[in-house]
């Protein structure tokens, strides 16, 4: 296995989890979508931290996960107070912050 | 005591602004005795330097303070600096002296007054302005108490602002002050550029001791220019033809301060400022004509609008412009010394003209109509002395201090050739005396034509309005002795005020003998008393002539009741006007149309350009995560192809 085949599966992660993003309505969905594009960042780090025989990748993989914790936490929030509220998951409903 | 100069305008100033900030916790005689303590300090200091002064020799009286650099900008240094020489000591004791006695008087009329505090605040600060404006050693400090009096006298017409037609009197007064200042200021700057300096002391200097670069100007002329400027600062302030209109207007303000400063102090500050310039103007002949003439037309104008109002304020506000008059033409017939004596003693007769009538409107509850008074004599005996006393002393009566004054300019005129102003100012003195015996027999005299309920309150005024009236009706005799005629004995005022007019060109004038003088005052008394018979007979011996005269003179008489129609076409030729194009012009097209168009426009513009891309911003999370993929990818892009 080279490093080349860990970026394409990272880059095919990514791409699912950007189109998925942009494509999917409900909010669970997209959340999904955003921790596949995390979690497809953090593949290529470790392939790199590998490739490189150097420590900081996996480093950063440490943040990245620490981060994508605390921003499930929040996000999670936000989907039940938006589901509270608006009685809806679909995000095009929350379309109010605009000009 | 000269080193405590500072002292004599600081301690009004003190007393101003602890009056001003704190008053409005203070009973009324904390406020009184604070404000009186103030004037009365700064009299007090003011008489001792003034002693100081008089032990010097006579060519030493010229004392110059300075204080500290207040403006420095390249070559411009303006400092911080008094000057006590003859002249400014007779302005601040005057101005301390009659404005203490004003301020005691202002505790009984002011007592029953809203805002207490804020009146006497109010004049204590004019006490400092006008003694900054006296005492100081350059034309940019004078300036600023110049303009610090004009912002009293606008505070105090306007001292009861719920009066709609006081205010609208404090800002004509203030307006047309205004026209007045922008001459001065551009005399000043005038000065500065031809002299380099602002200093009383350097600029007259400089003009005495180069006679050929400043001669003597017959035509139009650099010192010429100067004065004229410098004049019409003066007719502003001092309320002569053609900005005097404000005056008569000012009387909205509290009696005491139609004393204080529209009699005694203020208005005259443009006197004071001709005759220490007095070096720039007897120097040019257009400028000393020009001062004459306007003097001799308003003394005139003015006496005969006096003739006929009926406002007894209104009376001895006209009677100050012509007052004024006369002090201008001494100055303009190049008698500076006789205008500044005339200065004093009208300080002295017209402050107390003004408090007896304030004495007599606080009598008859509010009534200023001569034509509801009548029989005061009786009921207020201390005013009508006192008031009487003033009416003779300013009627030119021997040997009250009005007589020597107005006799010196008149002589004056003669004596340096100008007849016709003599005959004018002649002519004015007898009608002097007339208005002001006609408003003494309209108001003390004769039947008493108030209501009953008016007389029932009639009452003498407390002690501390009728000791002011007796102390200056003890001035108004006495007060003109310092300055006997030279056919009496030597003029010891004049020889006073001899130093400080060193610098002024003094021509020479053929001498005359003491008995052609004699005659000539002989001579103002006959008009005088001629004056006073006719008020007598018109309005005491037949009360009926008044009405019938006016009947019979009806357009004369309405010209004069109506004021020569001036205010009508000032407002006519200049209010109006500017009123229109201030509403069509700059209203309505450059402020509504140019102005608001502009920004308006600007926000129109960028609305535009917005509703272009504000479509981006519609609130889809959705849309905004597309941007940022096809932003990075086209970052991406660019790297790749343009950077490797």
């Amino acid at each position: 296995m080279e490093l080349i085949h860990y970026l394409i599966l990272s880059m095919l992660l990514f791409l699912v989890g950007a189109v998925g993003f942009i494509i999917k309505k409900n909010i669970i969905s997209v959340f999904l979508c955003l921790e596949l594009m995390l979690n497809a960042v953090n593949l290529s780090f470790i392939a790199f931290s590998r490739h490189l025989n150097q420590v900081h990748g996996q480093i950063f993989v440490f943040f990245v996960m620490v981060v994508a914790a605390a921003e499930a936490a929040v996000g999670l929030a936000i989907t039940i107070v938006l589901y509270r509220n608006r009685n809806t998951l679909n995000v095009d409903d929350a379309d109010t912050m605009k000009w | 005591m000269t080193d405590y100069l500072w002292l004599i305008p600081l301690i009004p100033l003190i007393g101003a602004a602890i009056n001003g900030l704190a008053g409005k916790r203070f009973s009324k005689s904390v406020i009184a005795f604070i404000a009186c303590g103030a004037a009365g300090g700064s009299f007090i200091v003011a008489l001792l330097s003034f002693f100081d002064l008089l032990k010097l020799a006579p060519d030493q009286r010229h004392l110059l303070k300075i204080y500290f650099t207040w403006i420095e900008s390249g070559d411009f240094v303006a400092k911080a600096e008094f000057l006590l020489d003859p002249l400014s000591a007779v302005m601040i004791l005057v101005v301390t002296g009659v404005g203490f006695v004003i301020h005691v008087y202002s505790i009984g009329y002011m007592h029953a007054e809203d805002g207490f505090y804020r009146f006497f605040s109010y004049m204590n600060l004019f006490l400092f302005s006008m003694l900054i404006l006296v005492l100081s050693g350059n034309f940019l400090l004078m300036f600023v108490g110049w303009e610090g009096v004009g912002l009293c006298s606008y505070l105090l017409i306007g001292y009861y602002f719920d009066r709609r037609s006081a205010g609208d009197a404090g800002k004509k007064a203030f307006i047309v002050n205004r026209i007045g200042d922008i001459g001065f200021i551009l005399g000043v700057f005038l000065i500065f550029v031809i002299f380099g300096n602002l200093n009383f002391d350097a600029v007259f200097r400089k003009i005495a001791e180069a006679p050929e670069q400043f001669p003597l100007e017959t035509g139009v002329g650099i010192l010429t220019a100067i004065g004229l400027l410098l004049f019409v600062g003066a007719t502003g302030k001092s309320a002569q033809i053609p900005l005097y209109v404000w005056l008569p207007d000012a009387m909205e303000g509290p009696t005491p301060v139609s004393a204080l400063i529209h009699a005694a102090t203020m208005v005259t500050a443009g006197v004071y400022m001709v005759v220490r310039c007095s070096p720039i103007f007897s120097r040019s002949s257009i400028a000393l004509e020009v001062v004459m003439t306007i003097g001799i037309l308003t003394a005139l104008m003015a006496a005969t609008i006096g003739l006929v109002q009926t406002d007894i304020k209104r009376v001895l506000a006209y009677s100050t412009v012509s007052q004024l008059g006369y002090m201008f033409v001494a100055a303009g017939v190049g008698a500076f010394s006789a205008g500044i004596f005339h200065l004093m003693t009208h300080a002295f007769f017209k402050a107390l003209l003004f408090l007896g009538a304030g004495s007599v409107i606080h009598a008859m509850h509010g009534e200023q109509d001569l034509l509801r008074m009548g029989g005061l004599r009786r009921y207020t005996p201390i005013t009508f002395w006192t008031m009487f006393i003033a009416a003779l002393a300013i009627s030119g009566i021997f040997p009250l201090a009005g007589f020597f004054s107005k006799d010196e300019i008149l002589w004056s005129a003669w004596s340096r050739g100008h007849p016709f102003v003599w005959f004018f100012g002649f002519v004015t003195a007898g009608l002097t005396a007339f208005y002001m015996f006609r408003l003494v027999f309209l108001t003390f005299f004769g039947d008493a034509r108030h209501s009953a309920e008016v007389r029932h309150h009639l009452h003498e005024s407390p002690p501390s309005m009728t000791v002011p009236l007796i102390v200056l009706g003890i001035l108004s005799i006495v007060g003109g002795f310092i300055g006997l005629p030279a056919w009496i004995g030597s003029n010891r005022f004049f020889a006073f005020l001899e130093p400080s007019l060193a610098l002024a060109h003094h021509p020479e004038h053929p001498e005359f003998s003491h008995s052609v003088e004699l005659g000539f005052a002989g001579l103002s008394i006959i008009v005088a008393a001629l004056g006073i018979y006719l008020a007598y007979r018109i309005y005491l011996l037949r009360p009926d002539t008044a009405a019938a005269l006016a009947a019979r003179c009806k357009g004369i008489h309405r010209l004069l009741y109506r004021k020569y129609y001036v205010d009508e076409i000032y407002d006519a030729a200049i209010v109006h006007p500017a009123l229109k194009a201030s509403t069509d012009l700059l209203w309505k097209r450059a402020d509504a149309g140019l102005i608001d168009g502009a920004v308006n426009g600007a926000g129109k513009a960028i609305q535009g350009m917005a509703s272009i891309l504000k479509d981006v911003q519609n609130g889809l999370i959705r849309s905004y995560a597309t941007w940022i993929l096809l932003g990075a990818v086209a970052i991406l892009l660019y790297i790749s192809l343009f950077r490797s």
